[in-house]
């Protein structure tokens, strides 16, 4: 193996060089940690004066422990061994006789930032790019490689468990503040940092007096309290129990380290094998699968073109443009733009926070009326109007002045690709690139083909999806596709709840607390009413869906929702008005909500909308939020039974009619059954 | 000794342009910077040609006084462009035709075989010009500096008093010449009393400027206006300078400002001192053919001439009488021109210095005087007394409309000339006969 290698140079400071083999970025698996322990064991046999360990790889440190050998690991006595093993490795890193530096950049994550806080001293750099941060509550476990032993050491026990708690990243300086590195400095710089810390071995700075204060023990439970307080504002127990538990162990056992690692070692080893952070794991896992889908490694987007500077085309112009390519964005009039320009400057500000690069990002996006990029664009992506006639003679200007091998792509949502490629001169070029609102925020993009759609244009919309930074989910063009067909039965469901009189905020709570990040309800008014109703009416036909007349109602008298202020929510400073309730809500509310999805869920994937189990489950955590503890509507299904669950839906079938009939999915074995991606 | 005609040699060609609107300075500082107006009116120019960026083999802007932050102007408009690295940029300055000389420079680089293919051009952000701290000042902060102590400060503190405070106003220093000392507008009430024009011909003048341009406007000749978004998404999509309903009456209420009391010249029947941009771009027949490119005209001939800085509203004169002596035309020869406004007095004593023989016999060393240039073929969608006068950009500016002229008259000839602040003239000579030259040059040059 040569994960690790090291130089002795002739001032006698060993140089440790971590690059894993056959990765983009150096992961802590359990064979890189025991080649560690005996590169370190190696080392020592030299009596070097000092130990510096710096990464070869451009993306950065360690990106965090292997959490692919995480999944399905069920049993907790295996689990606990595995964690001791890494905590006594790291011990030999920081019981080393001569000083040792950890030399930052890029990714420092997780099991990454656990090895350097064993290091006696941290060098980060300046760049904007550094990330240090404990992801792990995200994947239902929490610091497991005595990092919540060292951390709360070091920067002491509130910065350290809000770094925990939170999974914030943080830059160079940013760690600098709460002690967390000793210097930052340009990475050009970094062997001379690191060689004046191993011969001046300045003294290590001690948390402030507040911080060191909160881990006497008589204070330690109160701030339990408050802090579970504070996160039950945010993520119930019941769904996120990590955050919690990580409280309890720090409660616990912040007195003495080794009571602290021990107490570490447990209960990281309970929650890893326990069902949400298995759960959780999956999640990453499907994530990383979709991110595998490289696409043409030679198409290089360099110049896109957006038709329709709406609410939609002018996000995703703003989102390309964010990410680097040159974008020129057309609409009819330079007054249809400029709003989108305002826009596309709010979230440079926010994303970019320096001048230089939000004004590159400005002068990037460019307004164009007129329509002159087409020729030279690589990627035209049409967002006007849901209108196939409109689009189609849109598409017959375009077609010609394209460049021959540029993609044309429709952000359409509910309108058959079939139906927009049939006057173009080369139907098989068109595909369609689905995005979500908010733009920015939502991760996926839905890459939507046709039977037709030559392969090649496939692979160069995967290739464009990687340039910027998007989840693509490969899905058939039929209607809805997988997101907002899946979706849309569960919003008439919502819909018909709040006919029979239910009040929105219980049946948005009823949502929430099976863990949807957003009730349907507010859902449907923040997508906006009138897009809901234009759904309705296309897909309604396929999806034997009639559109509530209480939503026609609503959006003759103009209330759209968020955006005018009043749909199903009043919204105040874009806040809905709700009427919290204490009382607890009737299961039979989430049971019909998500009965509803998991049974149209069932139909896609019997449909083969998408490839597999996995993909449904993928596209609809990424495309909706929906659970991810859950690890997506398939994965539900199965951990549930799936006969369980079938039985429920014909009982809902029974009490509420036709619009429950199982699909006939149902009924043989899931073809690829549960998978980890 | 007489000058040549260098660019008969290798034909040099605007491809194509664009330019910003010009906006009005309003007393504060305007949304943009030179650069962005510069790389405003550059991206959209560049976003639709056959020929990407980093193909360019330089940019060449003029621009008089750029930001703190904007030394080698067009380098910077270079890379926000998106040339790359690779793309070399200078910028040049000779005051009002500073645009015009980065026309120039690009097509002796042309013709000499060192480029190919360049984007020239202008900018100016004139409500960005600088406001400076006056010597007084500059020495007591530098005396406050060196006070080590506190008492030393405190004494220092008695002596700062309101004359201290006073401001330079960078763009009133800009405007007067260094070497006699006059204003720009002085130098036109000189013309206007040399040349016996009354205040009211130059309100008449400047009257029509306005209807001209607001014609244009309503006609759709400004072609090649691409619109302003400033960072808040706020649109510019127009000159704003133009006031339709200037009559002789509105304007002969404003007073004279350079001469005060007793002059004539007045802002109403000046330059509008404005923010905007405009580029071009130029390439050799090869690179015409190489890349696919559009024509619009050709640039045939250029000539700088010098004269007395009092007088230098005449420059014009100086610069094209040995421009069109050189090529053996004649003022009947000449379809359009194009003379900065940069008074109205200014443009009309050229006229009349052109149209006289005494004057041409003595100043320009000609036999009789040139024919007339007629009030219809000079400065016919307005000029900088409507559209404003962005100092670096104006030359840029005339060239191109001067383009778009012929070819929507499907003209041949055409002059654009400035005169320039210290004694200086320009003048360049375009024709529309790319067509003809080079049957490689695309469809929609001469319609």
């Amino acid at each position: 193996m040569n994960n690790w290698n090291f130089e002795i140079d002739t001032e006698n400071i060993a140089w440790l060089h971590v690059d894993m083999q056959d990765s983009g970025a150096n992961i802590l698996s359990r064979e890189m940690l025991e080649e560690l322990d005996h590169q370190l064991l190696s080392i020592s046999q030299h009596n070097p004066v000092g130990l510096v360990i710096l990464s070869n790889k451009t993306s950065g440190f360690i990106a965090g422990a292997d959490v692919k050998a995480f999944a399905g690991m069920t049993d907790r006595h295996e689990a606990e061994q595995l964690i001791h093993h890494a905590h006594e490795i790291l011990d030999h890193l920081e019981k080393l006789p001569f000083p040792s530096v950890a030399c930052i950049h890029g990714f420092c994550l997780g099991g990454g930032l656990e090895l350097a806080l064993a290091c006696s001293y941290r060098i980060a750099s300046d760049d904007a790019d550094v990330r240090i941060g404990f992801p792990e509550t995200r994947l239902g476990i929490f610091p497991g490689f005595a990092g919540t032993v060292r951390s709360t050491a070091l920067i002491g026990h509130l910065n350290a468990l809000q770094l925990m708690l939170t999974n914030r990243n943080l830059n160079g300086w940013q760690a600098k503040n709460i002690g967390l590195v000793d210097e930052v400095v340009p990475t050009r710089q970094f062997k001379s940092a690191a060689r004046y810390l191993i011969h001046n071995r300045p003294h290590r700075r001690h948390p402030p007096l507040l911080q060191r204060l909160a881990g006497v023990s008589l204070l330690r439970s109160g701030i339990t309290t408050w802090l579970k307080h504070q996160l039950s504002k945010k993520a119930s127990i019941e769904h996120y129990p990590a955050p919690y538990a990580l409280l309890d162990h720090w409660n616990t056992s912040a007195g003495s380290p080794q009571q602290m690692a021990l107490s570490e070692q447990q209960e990281v080893a309970r929650l890893l094998t326990g069902e949400t952070a298995q759960n959780l794991i999956r999640v990453f896992l499907l994530q990383n699968r979709l991110k595998a889908q490289k696409g043409d490694p030679e198409f290089n987007p360099a110049h896109v073109h957006v038709v329709g500077g709406g609410l939609m085309g002018g996000d995703i112009a703003a989102w390309c443009s964010l990410k680097g390519i040159r974008v020129t964005l057309q609409d009819q009039s330079p007054e249809m733009l400029s709003r989108a320009i305002g826009r596309a400057q709010k979230l440079f500000s926010k994303r970019l926070r320096n001048k230089l690069k939000v004004r590159d990002a400005m002068d990037r996006l460019i307004p164009d009326h007129l329509a002159r990029g087409v020729p030279r664009a690589d990627v035209v992506i049409e967002a006007i109007y849901e209108d196939a006639e409109a689009k189609q003679a849109l598409y017959q200007q375009l077609e010609p002045r394209m460049k021959s091998d540029a993609i044309l792509a429709t952000n359409t949502s509910s309108i058959p690709l079939e139906i927009l490629a049939e006057k173009l001169q080369d139907p098989g070029r068109l595909v369609g690139l689905h995005f979500f609102n908010p733009v920015a925020k939502m991760p996926l993009l839905e890459i939507v083909t046709m039977d037709s759609t030559d392969a090649a244009v496939v692979e160069r919309a995967l290739a464009f999806c990687k340039r910027i930074s998007k989840l693509p989910l490969l899905v058939k063009s039929s209607p809805g596709f997988l997101v907002n067909r899946v979706l849309l039965p569960y919003l008439m469901e919502a819909m018909q709840l709040h006919k029979e009189g239910v009040p929105a905020a219980v049946i948005d709570k009823a949502a929430k607390e099976f863990g949807m990040p957003m009730g349907p309800i507010e859902l449907a008014d923040t997508v906006g009413l009138d897009i809901c109703k234009s759904v309705a009416e296309k897909m309604g036909n396929t999806l034997a869906i009639e559109v509530p007349q209480e939503l026609i109602n609503m959006v003759e008298a103009g209330k759209l929702g968020r955006k005018s202020g009043e749909g199903f929510y009043r919204y105040e400073k874009g806040k809905a008005v709700k009427q919290e309730s204490s009382q607890p809500v009737d299961k039979i509310l989430a049971d019909r909500l998500i009965g509803r999805l998991l049974n149209e869920a069932v139909a896609t994937l019997r449909e083969g909308v998408v490839e597999d189990a996995d993909a449904v489950d993928a596209g609809i955590i990424f495309g909706t939020g929906f659970a991810p503890f859950r690890g997506g509507p398939m994965h539900y299904i199965e951990n549930y039974g799936r006969e369980a669950m079938l039985e429920k839906i014909q009982q809902l079938e029974q009490q509420y009619g036709e619009r429950f009939k199982p699909d006939s999915g149902w009924q043989p074995p899931s073809p690829t059954g549960r998978g980890s991606g | 000794m007489k000058q040549q005609n260098l660019l008969e040699g290798r034909a040099v060609y605007i491809v194509d342009g664009a330019r910003t609107p010009f906006l009005k300075a309003r007393g504060k500082p305007g949304p943009f910077h030179a650069s962005d107006l510069a790389v405003a009116a550059g991206r959209s120019l560049l976003s639709c040609q056959p020929c990407a960026a980093s193909q360019l083999d330089e940019v060449i802007l003029g621009c008089v006084s750029s930001g703190p932050d904007e030394a080698n102007i067009a380098r910077v408009v270079a890379l926000r462009l998106g040339c790359g690295h690779k793309v070399p940029a200078w910028t040049v300055q000779r005051n009002c035709a500073s645009g015009m000389q980065a026309l120039d420079s690009a097509a002796k680089d042309i013709v000499s075989g060192r480029a190919e293919l360049v984007l020239a051009g202008g900018t100016e952000s004139m409500s960005h010009s600088p406001v400076l701290l006056n010597p007084l000042m500059v020495n007591w902060l530098a005396e406050w500096n060196r006070s080590a102590s506190t008492t030393a400060r405190l004494k220092q503190l008695t002596k700062l008093s309101g004359k201290h405070l006073t401001p330079v106003i960078g763009l009133l220093r800009g405007l007067t010449d260094p070497v006699v000392g006059l204003s720009m507008g002085q130098t036109a009430e000189i013309l206007a009393n040399r040349f016996g024009i009354s205040r009211t011909m130059m309100d008449k003048y400047a009257s029509k400027s306005h209807l001209r341009l607001g014609g244009a406007i309503d006609n759709g000749y400004l072609e090649e206006l691409v619109p302003l978004y400033a960072d808040d998404g706020t649109l510019y999509q127009q000159d704003d300078g133009v006031r339709r309903d200037s009559t002789v009456e509105t304007l002969s209420k404003l007073k004279p400002v350079f001469d005060r009391k007793f002059g004539s010249v007045t802002a109403g029947n000046s330059a509008q001192v404005t923010d905007g941009a405009a580029m071009l771009l130029l390439a050799s027949a090869d690179a015409v053919e190489h890349y696919q490119l559009p024509v619009l005209a050709r640039i045939r001939d250029v000539q700088w001439a010098g004269l007395d800085p009092a007088q230098m509203g005449l420059g014009p004169v100086y610069a094209m009488a040995p421009l069109l002596e050189r090529n053996a035309l004649n003022s009947s020869d000449i379809n359009y021109w194009e003379i900065n406004e940069a008074f109205s007095a200014q443009v009309l004593a050229c006229r009349m210095a052109w149209e006289d023989a005494q004057f041409c016999r003595e100043e320009l060393d000609q036999q009789q005087a040139f024919g007339e240039i007629p009030c219809d073929r000079l400065n016919v969608d307005g000029g900088a007394v409507s559209i404003g006068h962005p100092v670096g950009a104006s030359g840029a500016r005339i060239v191109l409309h001067l383009a778009h002229i012929l070819k929507r008259h499907r003209a041949k000839n055409g002059i654009a000339s400035l005169c320039i602040g210290g004694g200086q003239g320009g003048a360049m000579w375009i024709t529309n006969d790319a067509r003809q030259e080079s049957d490689k040059a695309g469809g929609e040059a001469d319609e």
